[in-house]
């Protein structure tokens, strides 16, 4: 399998991961799907790197800082579902709707 | 990988989606070493399979009180989304398939020394302000997480 069948994993990956932001109507299931886009871009970068050589292993290093601050995104994200939820007592974005007047 | 993707989006119950979600990640690590980028791969296991995830199940386990199933786990948007969704994919396969990459044919691993002299050398300073963010995401993580009454049982 060369860079394409990798590059285009990737894209499916990435497209599932918008169709299930923009689909899917619980806010956790949201942030998976942030999750996904996340881990295709990643797919992406680690594969050019490795049919890249002379890159200076910078896909290799950007997959790395792009999980740490996956990681950092994905705390505060989670802590802010975790206070809604808290009071609004449910997990569905349409009812988020306060502000919609 | 795929398919495990496809399912997380498409489950019905939020835990189902959340396993799957493990399996999609546990494959990407696979590949990840089939690319040539051990340490990817493992931090890939550390940080997603073992981090992340029991993250996202402790929150599902503390939010879904028994209200697991829902009638539909779709909102009315969903032609727009599959729309959406189609024209990226075909653009973004489009622009792969008709690109001559002019690259190796054959992956070229990445050994491990070198990623770490990159890192901190090259990509010293991303790497400082990496640490930065983490200590920002800690302390507003736990800022957000505190329960109220806890706030005025502190003051």
């Amino acid at each position: 399998m060369g860079i394409d069948g990798y590059l285009i994993v990737s894209t499916l990956l990435f497209g599932i991961g918008v169709f299930g932001f923009m689909a899917r109507r619980n806010a956790i299931l949201m942030l998976i799907s942030i999750e996904l886009m996340f881990n295709a871009v990643n797919l992406s970068l680690v594969a050019f790197n490795a049919y890249l050589p002379p890159a200076n292993n910078a896909g290799a290093v950007f997959a790395l800082m792009i999980m740490a601050v996956a990681a950092a995104e994905v705390t505060v994200g989670l802590a802010l579902v975790i206070a809604i939820i808290r009071t609004r007592q449910t997990s569905e974005v349409d009812q988020y709707s306060d502000l919609k007047e | 990988m795929v398919g495990g993707g496809l399912a997380v989006v498409t489950l019905r119950n939020i835990i189902h989606s959340a396993i799957a979600m493990m399996i999609c990640f546990g494959s990407l690590a696979g590949m990840y070493a089939l690319l040539g980028a051990p340490i990817v791969a493992a931090a890939q296991v550390l940080i997603y399979l073992g981090a992340i995830s029991v993250l996202i199940l402790f929150a599902i386990m503390l939010t879904q009180a028994g209200d697991a199933n829902l009638p539909t786990p779709f909102h009315r948007q969903v032609p727009i989304a599959i729309v959406v969704t189609l024209a990226i994919i075909g653009l973004v396969g489009w622009a792969v398939v008709q690109t001559d990459w002019g690259l190796a044919a054959e992956a070229v691993s990445a050994n491990v020394d070198a990623i770490a002299i990159a890192l901190f050398t090259d990509f010293a300073l991303p790497f400082e302000i990496i640490s930065l963010l983490l200590l920002v995401a800690i302390i507003g993580a736990i800022y957000l997480a505190r329960r109220p009454e806890e706030d005025e049982r502190a003051n």
